[in-house]
């Protein structure tokens, strides 16, 4: 009788629309978001002997191994950038967008316990996943700007000059941008795998080789002697970025506006993707998980 | 806990004919090659590789309805308790409610923030504290930061577990763990609490606590309260208004007594024919010279006996030699095994040898507050003590006393098991 006169906070409903998004409910679980990053810190690092040192470390390995098969073995040039901070630099950025998809891509396989139990948006929980990998990186950038600073004032070690310019004012942008492309991709997998679990399969080793496909352990340059490997090298979204986080920091290489926006109309099209089929898949996944 | 008379009742929540449907069988081939050479398949007209040789299957793919259109309002400040049997879709029409799934048709409007608390600890982290699983877990049933700072310190409180707040909580004992987890939910602020069975946590004196807190919300701080429960008890404690599911639908909606001697009639889980030839005995050379060899509960639907009725039970025994005289008592305790009492023994003899006996004694049900009782049914030869036990089988047997007194409309379980009878007055007079 005086339904009319009632003001609904909350209306279910079967089948919503394909843009019904409620960004502003993941705003007002922002204390849960940053509770989940602290509890993925914790977790992770609990019990460890090294604790939150494998942040630093993993990477610290990794570039070493990089400039011992790559630049000493292999013999890649670095386009005069010191070996060691051109591994570094490109490692960071991959494994940053590398974790923000992997950390996404089970979203929903792996918390349907809770999610099964409580009710919030579920967004909340790849959003965490990436300020997680966002809090990792901030730790590695600091080790790297450490050896980044030695290298700068001592350019005459093995070889390297350090260059840095302008663009570094961009940074901020294109980490942004690579992590949206992340999470936009991680949880387009994650609301897939809830049918089909041989996508999280293919992201376990798919990641690792799109590495190969990203100017991540060679520069630009090399592939100058063959056209076609060029183009298809330049039609991975993830090529701009890379390049231009290493042109910034380092300034080998070269960094290209137009490769930028074709990475982010790329961003924009998985993320606006991503968030309609999460959206989709996260009303009923509980019943096909 | 006197029903509350709301002159004017506000909807907050109204459920309009929802359906949730199933489809039996598998859902998906679970890999995208199959499903794409199911597909394949089907626009091709032939038969699908991905089924199973030899199963039938007409059955898949066919719609099973959970829900089969639902539909009641709560108004603020009730207490509704939905009971149902299994599979009548109770816990359904919950996670629709707490929007854990979607329902395939219908509505539900809502009118305030919802805590669904459809098991107790969701999110808990083993290697967090007890002080930040409670961030942790208040956060994700809706609280912000500033909330729970404003009532950390009675969450600790209510919990009892305040001198190990501060150690992770995978060193806890499940009791402790639950207690905690329970406290979080209790100071949660939203208008409607939904609950699935959450209150059978943690010793009995932590469950009447949080049975009170609950009662508390609904009639003090007019939340408003659902609650889903196999536990008749606590839904007569709690609620104030029961919903029957059956099958997905609505079968009934009012009185909370009626609605639960409805659901007794309806389910048949409590059958009360007991077989005792097979059952163990604990007392070594139980039921071999006597053996009790059945026992049936009268004049009763599922062991739900009212007050004014008395509890009448048959029971068949065999003696297997001539005894003088043989002594029946019951002993009686309740759900927690705390005794109440014994029966004063009766006589059954003299016997034959090799005879079977079937007699049938009423106990007076009058004495008892309402619950549900349990007793073990002994058989002796001798004096209460000292006797030698003939047959005591290792089951226990139980029975649930309702009450319906004008005076006395309610029994609260902080009054104990007795229902003593009144005092009686031996003088009056004006000073």
């Amino acid at each position: 009788m005086e339904k009319e006169t009632q003001k609904w906070t909350t209306v279910i409903r079967p089948h919503t629309g394909w843009f019904d998004i409620n960004i502003k409910e993941v705003w007002d679980y922002r204390d849960l978001i940053m509770l989940f990053v602290k509890r993925n810190f914790i977790v992770t690092y609990k019990q460890t002997i090294l604790g939150p040192l494998w942040v630093v470390v993993s990477p610290l390995i990794t570039s070493v191994i990089f400039t011992v098969v790559f630049g000493g073995i292999a013999q890649i040039s670095t386009e005069g950038a010191p070996q060691f901070l051109f591994y570094m630099a490109g490692n960071a950025v991959w494994s940053f967008f590398s974790t923000c998809l992997t950390g996404t891509a089970n979203t929903f396989t792996n918390n349907a316990g809770l999610f099964g139990k409580i009710y919030f948006p579920r967004l909340v929980q790849p959003v965490s996943q990436v300020l997680t990998s966002l809090a990792n990186f901030g730790i590695q950038f600091c080790m790297f700007l450490i050896f980044w600073v030695y290298f700068l004032f001592n350019p005459s070690v093995e070889g390297g000059v350090v260059r840095p310019n302008l663009w570094i004012l961009a940074l901020p942008f294109i980490l942004i941008m690579v992590m949206a492309f992340g999470l936009g991709m991680g949880i387009i997998v994650s609301s897939l795998t809830t049918k089909y679990r041989d996508l999280a399969v293919v992201v376990g080793f798919g990641v690792s080789l799109w590495m190969y496909a990203t100017p991540v352990v060679y520069p630009m340059s090399q592939l100058d002697s063959s056209p076609t490997l060029k183009i298809l090298v330049g039609l991975n979204p993830m090529t701009g970025p890379v390049q231009a986080y290493r042109y910034a920091l380092l300034g080998c290489g070269s960094v290209s506006v137009g490769a930028l926006l074709y990475s982010l109309v790329w961003t924009a099209a998985v993320l606006t993707l991503g968030v309609v089929l999460f959206s989709r898949i996260e009303k009923t996944f509980m019943d096909t998980v | 806990m006197a029903k509350r008379e709301s002159t004017r009742p506000e909807t907050v929540i109204s459920i309009r004919d929802v359906k949730k449907q199933y489809k039996l069988g598998q859902i998906g081939g679970g890999t995208l090659t199959a499903d794409l050479q199911s597909w394949w398949a089907r626009i091709h007209g032939r038969e699908d590789p991905n089924t199973i040789v030899g199963t039938d299957t007409r059955l898949w793919g066919t719609k099973f309805m959970a829900l089969n259109g639902v539909s009641f309002d709560v108004y603020k400040g009730e207490a509704v308790g939905i009971i149902g049997r299994n599979g009548a879709g109770k816990s359904t029409l919950l996670k629709i409610l707490s929007r854990i799934t979607a329902p395939t048709e219908g509505e539900i409007c809502i009118k305030g923030r919802v805590a669904s608390m459809l098991e107790v600890g969701t999110g808990f982290n083993g290697e967090m504290t007890g002080r930040e699983n409670i961030y942790m877990n208040g956060t994700i049933l809706g609280m912000t930061k500033a909330e729970i700072n404003a009532k950390l310190d009675e969450i600790i409180e209510f919990s009892e577990c305040a001198e190990f707040i501060d150690t992770p909580v995978k060193r806890y004992s499940s009791g402790m763990f639950v207690k905690l987890a329970f406290s979080v939910a209790a100071h949660l602020d939203s208008e409607i609490m939904v609950m699935d069975e959450v209150l059978a946590v943690g010793d009995m004196k932590f469950q009447k606590k949080c049975l009170g807190r609950m009662s508390d919300a609904a009639n003090q701080e007019g939340r408003t309260v659902l609650y889903v429960s196999h536990n008749m008890s606590t839904i007569r404690q709690l609620c104030d208004r029961c919903i029957v599911l059956d099958q997905g639908r609505v079968i009934y909606d009012g009185d909370v007594e009626k609605a639960i001697a409805l659901y007794m009639d309806s389910s048949n889980v409590n059958v009360p024919h007991y077989d005792l030839v097979n059952v163990g005995r604990s007392t070594t050379g139980a039921g071999t010279r006597l053996q009790l060899q059945s026992l049936d509960f009268l004049d009763c639907e599922a062991t739900v006996f009212p007050r004014e009725k008395p509890v009448r039970i048959r029971i068949k025994w065999y003696a297997n030699e001539a005894f003088k005289g043989v002594n029946l008592k019951l002993n009686l305790h309740r759900r927690d095994s705390t005794p109440i009492g014994i029966t004063h023994p009766v006589d059954l003899g003299p016997t034959e040898p090799g005879q079977v006996y079937e007699t049938t004694f009423s106990l007076d049900a009058s004495m008892f507050g309402e619950g549900q009782y349990f007793f073990y049914l002994d058989m002796f030869e001798g004096v209460v003590g000292q006797g030698v036990c003939l047959d005591k089988p290792n089951v226990e047997f139980s029975f649930e006393i309702t009450g319906t007194d004008l005076l006395v409309p309610q029994w609260h379980v902080g009054w104990g098991p007795i229902h003593f009878k009144p005092v009686i007055v031996d003088e009056q007079k004006r000073i």
